[in-house]
């Protein structure tokens, strides 16, 4: 049976995957800006993830967005400030703010409802979907690619605890593997 | 547990969600102008009352909008959930909060 669960830090994460947060009124110039640059729009709703090319956005909030990148840092913040310049909005790095972890394989729901209060089940959590919730008590941001590919975002310094619990949670479903990689 | 129907996110369960006192507690609209009792009771005194009370609650987890919630103190139950600039809804058992 290959149901073995893999946890990996997120070939994203080496070097660092770009990160900007946004904070923008949904209704204003400067979102429809942002949106320009973008090529999608900004996600309207909890969960959804939007993405173009390079960039996923995630909705953190009805006027705050995350953007993961896979472009430079600092083009992807100067492209964005560049789309605000006018507008009353706000435009940060956060790339180093949260860590990514990649949790895959057929198990991963399994070890992620361990110590998540969301339900994480298909029919409530559709694929490609972000929620800001809790993992072992601590805030995460929970992104499901798909049912087999869940990447975790902690601030940067809950990785160390959030590794080692989801180490220990996913045990049981690799008790053959114990190289730790 | 308490669970809360966050008007941005959908319902999650009490642990995301931060208490943030009685609601509808206007600030003065002449500090200076109260008594010392006055400025104290604003301060400091609220209802607890036995039934529906209006409460503030932000969702610090998520979204971390403040809304507001009517919640009946003797069963818990969650009456109704408006964000901060909707008007106070009548529920339906009534009763001052």
């Amino acid at each position: 049976m290959a149901d073995l669960t893999l946890l990996r830090r997120s070939p994203l994460e080496t070097p660092f995957v770009s990160m900007a947060g946004l904070r923008v009124d949904p209704d204003s110039d400067g979102a429809r800006s942002i949106e320009g640059v973008l090529g999608a729009a900004l996600p309207r709703q909890c969960g959804v993830v939007t993405r173009n090319g390079a960039h996923s956005v995630l909705w953190l909030g009805p006027d705050e967005w995350l953007f993961v990148s896979e472009a430079e840092t600092r083009s992807l913040v100067a492209d964005l400030r560049a789309a605000t310049v006018d507008a009353h909005a706000a435009v940060v790095d956060l790339s180093a703010n949260r860590a990514v972890f990649e949790l895959a394989g057929v198990n991963a729901r399994k070890v992620l409802e361990k110590g998540c209060p969301v339900d994480l089940h298909p029919r409530v959590l559709a694929d490609d979907t972000a929620v800001s919730t809790t993992l072992a008590r601590v805030p995460v941001l929970l992104w499901k690619v798909d049912e087999t590919l869940f990447r975790i975002l902690p601030r940067s310094s809950f990785a160390p605890y959030v590794e080692s619990w989801l180490r220990d949670a996913m045990e049981e479903f690799a008790p053959w593997d114990q190289s730790g990689s | 547990m308490l669970q809360l129907k966050c008007p941005w996110c959908g319902p999650r369960d009490e642990t995301e969600y931060h208490y943030g006192g009685q609601a509808h507690v206007p600030y003065p609209e002449d500090p200076s102008a109260l008594t010392d009792q006055e400025w104290a009771q604003y301060l400091f005194f609220r209802d607890n009352p036995k039934g529906p009370f209006a409460e503030r609650w932000s969702h610090t987890i998520g979204c971390r909008r403040w809304f507001n919630v009517i919640r009946d103190t003797r069963t818990y139950e969650v009456l109704a959930v408006y964000t901060a600039t909707d008007p106070r809804p009548d529920v339906a058992s009534g009763g001052q909060a």
